[in-house]
């Protein structure tokens, strides 16, 4: 699956971060395994080291398996004063997690994002890559809900 | 008159609002007349269709939700018109002069909720890649003459006069230059470039191309941060569309002319905005900020002469280019031209994005356009300009909104996020919240951005439970300076600015905090107290039954107390009351 990945990318170090981001989306999991960072490293001439901390710099980037959808709840300052604690308080309740954990079925990851973009609809938060926005319990219950029956 | 059009708008915001399955039952009846469009601005009305017909007429309807939707096709199919639904009806006086019309200048925002984002088709029939074709027909020289001339300076933050970064970009000497795009929009609260990149990404590709030409660079980098999907989405079709057509490419208009444009997604680092950042960015390296000179004009993308602007910057110039500098220079200031875009969140009625002439003032923006505060609350505070910015008090709303005047206040132009704060917001709070953020987001290279900015934390953090020392204030603004001075990139050298501004519009606030140990919004838990007015308790005992702590007692039918030892301070009894017999104070 990786080399079909590599296979559009020059090997230039210039691709890392597009690369690591193909990668993860792949992988199902979202996250970048250490063969895979073994095998990128080889492809561009990179150690395992200097991929590590390019990873480690950006938060988007896990070393660490995760849930098929990250949920990344915005707690920048619109969505803090449109009540985003509560909504993060909501989602702990609803989805049995803490930020920072993934769901024991492994759908889910929890985070926290710095300001998503979207303040004009605060409080919000995406999963995966669809936005959603004025949530309240009762918004974030069928949402989840949806993404469950999705599977 | 005949329905030839239906829009709707499918930005983001829209999109969030339910403006998906909208889309998809008009389509179901109306064929190929329905179409996608980016965000006028008014996203506190979302989801938005307009309504075109053939006779000219356009009416624009607003929180058309699945429900409604029902109900607007048989008026589309009736031909009538539901004023009450109307966010906009041309032609009729009561929109057209209407404060939030009459007060905006559209350049930047031009094509946004009038034009598929998706078609080239349409940015061509809107003009688009016109200004490109009437570029190549002069000279690099003359073309940055006229942007120097038109005043347009860097809407990324720092306000640098465009044509003469272009200007030095020209004048450096080499085999190879590049030219970036910086579409890493990461200040809380701002969302214009957004809006551009979802409604109107080819302005923003010829914008470039343009810059291209002067600079004398064959390439071109868009480095747009990750947590925009659509908008990476919308630029991807883009590029191909302009390359498909020749206006990106080889030879563009025959003119000799070779210019091409790639897509650089970010991960997540908010500091990666900042240009050297950035740049080490797109090479595949940690972001982090380098020592300015050299400046990326002589030294940036692999050591070659690099030039950088923002989107907002890069969407004026195709507008520049058609309608010469002479026009655009007749907007604003003296030193601040043309228009700015805002986007208007927080407490405020009409959030969304708005595009003003230089030079307005605070209040017009805030009252008049973004239509007051919300729940008619009053107004306490505007924060602006991110975390770089500052929170501007009510006295000062006459100031206009220009570079100068902005930057007198203590406070920053920046990209143009405006945080809206009523009278139940708590400054001390606020600028704790936003030094939280620089905390988080300093890539650690500065000593005094790691430690001095959490130092600073520490204090706000003190100061919030109640534990503020009277030499606070003084220890807060020494911290600053000393980080202020100490920081190499922009981060740390204006992240003290928040605290800095509220503490000098809001010391009362401060004192009230660390002296009487109370805060006056009711915001900080710490020093809330909840109490029962046994005159007003009837005993009905709802209190109590919602206390999730079993704080409090009494009879039913008797007043009740509160045990502030268990009291957590969750406000709940003050929730539930139906007498106004809970006090917090
Ligand atoms: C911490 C930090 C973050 C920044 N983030 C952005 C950003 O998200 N977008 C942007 O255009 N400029 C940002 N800037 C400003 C850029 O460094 C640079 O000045 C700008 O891209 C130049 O473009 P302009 O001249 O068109 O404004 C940031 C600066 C700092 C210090």
């Amino acid at each position: 699956m990786i080399s079909e990945i590599l296979k559009k990318y020059e090997p230039k170090k210039e691709n890392l971060l597009s690369i690591l981001h193909d990668v993860q989306e792949s992988s199902g999991k979202n996250y970048v395994s250490t063969e895979s960072v073994l095998e990128i490293g080889k492809f561009l001439g990179m150690t395992r080291s200097e991929i590590n901390g390019v990873m480690t710099f950006y938060t988007m980037l896990s070393e660490e398996p995760r849930g098929k959808y990250i949920i990344r709840i915005c707690v920048s300052a619109p969505c803090h004063v449109a009540g985003s604690v509560s909504v993060k308080e909501e989602l702990k309740k609803v989805l049995g997690i803490d930020v920072g954990e993934t769901t024991g079925d492994g759908l889910f990851t929890l985070e926290e994002s710095a300001c998503l973009g979207v303040c004009d609809i605060a409080p919000a938060m995406m999963v995966g890559k669809d936005v959603y926005g004025g949530l309240d319990g009762h918004k974030i219950k069928k949402i989840i809900s949806e993404y469950r029956s999705r599977k | 008159m005949n329905v030839t059009k239906i829009k709707v708008g499918m930005a983001s915001c829209g999109i969030a609002a339910g403006a998906a399955p909208v889309f998809k039952a008009l389509s179901d009846k109306f064929g190929g007349k329905v179409e996608k469009t980016g965000c006028i601005g008014m996203c506190y009305r979302e989801p938005i269709v307009e309504v075109l017909g053939d006779d000219g007429s356009s009416v624009i309807y607003g929180d058309i939700n699945e429900k409604r939707t029902a109900e607007l096709i048989a008026i589309i199919e009736n031909e009538e018109v539901r004023k009450e639904w109307a966010v906009f009806i041309k032609g009729a006086p009561e929109f057209e002069q209407s404060l939030y019309n009459s007060k905006q200048v559209k350049i930047v925002m031009r094509n946004l909720g009038r034009i598929n984002p998706e078609s080239l088709d349409e940015y061509i029939a809107a003009g688009g890649w016109e200004a490109l074709k009437k570029t190549l027909a002069g000279t690099p020289e003359n073309l940055i003459e006229d942007m120097i001339r038109s005043g347009l300076r860097g809407r990324g933050g720092a306000g640098f006069p465009t044509g003469l970064k272009w200007k030095f970009a020209r004048a450096s000497d080499s085999d190879k230059k590049y030219l970036i795009c910086n579409a890493d929009e990461g200040d809380p609260g701002a969302f214009m470039d957004r809006s551009v990149l979802e409604g109107d990404p080819h302005s923003v590709l010829e914008g470039m191309a343009i810059a291209g030409f002067a600079i004398g660079s064959d390439t071109g980098f868009i480095y747009v941060r990750a947590e925009y999907p659509l908008a990476i989405k919308r630029l991807e079709i883009a590029v191909s569309q302009a390359r498909n057509a020749g206006y990106l490419g080889k030879n563009i208009f025959g003119k000799g002319f070779d210019f091409n444009i790639e897509l650089k997604k970010g991960a997540g680092a908010f500091v990666c905005g900042e240009e050297t950042a950035l740049m080490r960015s797109i090479e595949g390296n940690r972001g982090m900020p380098t020592l300015k000179p050299p400046f990326p004009a002589q030294s940036g993308l692999w050591r070659k002469p690099t030039n950088i602007n923002n989107v907002e910057t890069f969407a004026n110039v195709p507008w520049i280019v058609l309608n010469g500098w002479e026009k655009y220079a007749a907007i604003g200031t003296e030193k601040s031209k043309g228009t700015k875009v805002f986007a208007l969140t927080g407490k405020i009625k009409n959030t969304g994005t708005v595009e003003v002439p230089m030079g307005i003032t605070l209040r017009e923006v805030i009252f008049d356009i973004g239509g007051g505060i919300r729940n008619d609350k009053k107004f306490k505070a505007v924060q602006i300009g991110g975390p770089s910015g500052g929170c501007i008090p009510a006295s000062l709303l006459d100031v206009p909104v220009d570079y100068d005047s902005l930057n007198r206040t203590g406070a920053i132009m920046g990209s143009g996020g405006m945080v809206v704060m009523d009278e139940n917001t708590c400054m001390v709070d606020v600028a704790r919240f936003f030094l939280n953020f620089v905390v988080e987001e300093s890539c650690g290279k500065c000593t005094f951005c790691r430690l001095g900015n959490k130092r600073m934390l520490e204090i706000l953090t003190r100061i919030t439970e109640g534990k503020g020392k009277e030499s606070d204030i003084e220890e807060l603004e020494k911290l600053a300076g000393q980080v202020r001075n100490g920081s190499l990139c922009g981060l740390g050298q204006t992240a003290p600015n928040p605290v800095l501004t509220s503490i000098k519009y809001f010391r009362d606030e401060y004192i009230a905090h660390i002296k009487e140990k109370k805060c006056p919004s009711h915001v900080c838990k710490s020093l809330l107290s909840f109490t029962i007015d046994a005159g007003k308790c009837t005993g009905c005992t709802l209190c109590a039954r919602n206390c999730p702590v079993k704080a409090v007692e009494g009879e039913v039918k008797k007043p009740h107390l509160i045990e502030q030892a268990k009291c957590i301070k969750c406000g709940k009894c003050y929730d539930v009351c139906r007498f106004d017999a809970v006090i917090k104070d």
